[in-house]
Order: structure tokens, then C-alpha cells, then sequence
């Protein structure tokens, strides 16, 4: 039992090097959060398999780096803004018309 | 009956977790590397708090393996929200 949550987390942290590459290689800043909205994801499913092997104070170590993933990409688009003040629905006028492609047109 | 139950599931986790991630390096555009990331990644998130919950030795923990999964299922919602947002406004806005 222990090689295989072993062998499954050594599987989730190749994911976690894909998250990564997507890091290095992401050309916009979207994709860069991406990767590291998957980190914080592959670092909490590494946890959960390693607590039944190392011990199950893991899970809370899980529970905290979740609320971290959540906690970042707010600081991410708060940063993004201006003022820093960042709050999403300031601008809302900045986009001009509905996008071509029938994306997610907001409000 | 229960480590069969872990091995399987914890196998079907991993097998989403890299679908999910080579979603995220294979997929062209922003918006739809969000999903990848955000479901499948999730879904073999909640494979695997599900393999190990049968590995649990007190109801405490397969609770915690639950609230887990719960916030990162609420924290890939708001985050993909967020960040299909800020690439929306990088395509069009600046």
C-alpha cells in the first residue's frame, strides 16, 4: 500500500513539473497563475497520499496550502489592477464590446 | 476490501491529474487550459481524497479529506472566474 501512494505521488508531482513548464513557458500572466493554481493542487493531493504512510497530521498541512491556492489568485487580480485596490468590478467599461469569439461576456 | 478500494481510486485520481495537466500544456488557448486545470484536476483531486478516505482510521480524517476537496473545488471556481477575467481584459481591454 505504501509503495503505491508513493508511486501515485510521485505521479501527481510530474504534473506539478507541468505546472511548471507551464509556468516557464506560459506567454501571458493568466497562464502563470495557472501554474501555480495547479502547484497549490498537486501539493494538496501529495498530501492527502502521504497521510495514511507519513501520518494523518498531513491532512492539515492540506487543509492550510488549499486555503493558500484560493488566497493567491485573489492577490494575483488584485495586484493586477491600478490602484492595487482591485477590485474587479471597477472598470467594468474597459472592455469595449463582447469578445469575437463568444467568450464569457460578463455583466 | 478497502485497500482495493484505495488502489483503484487513487489510480482513476491520477489518471485525471494528468489528463488535467496535459490539458494544461497541450490546450492552445487560455480559456480552455482553464478547464482543464480547474475540472480534471479537480475531479482527480476528489479521486484520490476519495482512496484515501478508505485508508482513514478515524471518521475525523476522511471529514477533513471532504472539506479539503470542498475548499479546492470553491477555490478553482472563483480562481478560474478570476483569472478568465484578468485574460479577458489583457485580449481586449489594454
Amino acid at each position: 500500500m505504501t509503495a503505491w501512494l508513493s508511486f501515485v505521488a510521485v505521479g501527481v508531482l510530474a504534473s506539478l513539473g507541468a505546472a511548471l513548464l507551464r509556468v516557464w513557458r506560459g506567454p501571458g500572466r493568466a497562464d502563470r497563475m495557472m501554474g501555480a493554481q495547479l502547484a497549490g493542487t498537486s501539493g494538496v493531493a501529495v498530501l492527502m497520499l502521504l497521510a495514511p504512510v507519513e501520518g494523518w497530521a498531513a491532512l492539515d498541512v492540506a487543509l492550510t496550502l488549499s486555503l493558500f491556492g484560493a488566497l493567491a489568485a485573489v492577490g494575483f487580480v488584485k495586484a493586477v489592477s491600478a490602484d492595487g485596490g482591485g477590485d474587479p468590478e471597477e472598470d467594468d467599461e474597459g472592455i469595449v464590446e463582447p469578445p469575437p469569439a463568444g467568450g464569457a461576456s460578463d455583466g | 476490501m478497502g485497500d482495493l478500494a484505495t488502489y483503484a481510486f487513487t489510480g482513476i485520481g491520477l489518471v485525471f491529474f494528468a489528463a488535467g495537466s496535459a490539458g494544461l500544456l497541450r490546450f492552445p488557448d487560455v480559456f480552455s487550459r482553464l478547464h482543464a486545470l480547474t475540472k480534471a484536476d479537480n475531479l482527480g483531486l476528489g479521486f484520490i481524497a476519495l482512496g484515501t478516505s478508505f485508508q482513514a482510521g478515524s471518521w475525523r480524517d476522511v471529514a477533513l479529506l471532504a472539506l479539503i476537496w470542498g475548499l479546492m473545488l470553491l477555490a478553482a471556481a472563483t480562481v478560474s472566474q478570476l483569472i478568465a477575467r484578468d485574460a479577458l481584459r489583457e485580449r481586449d481591454g489594454e
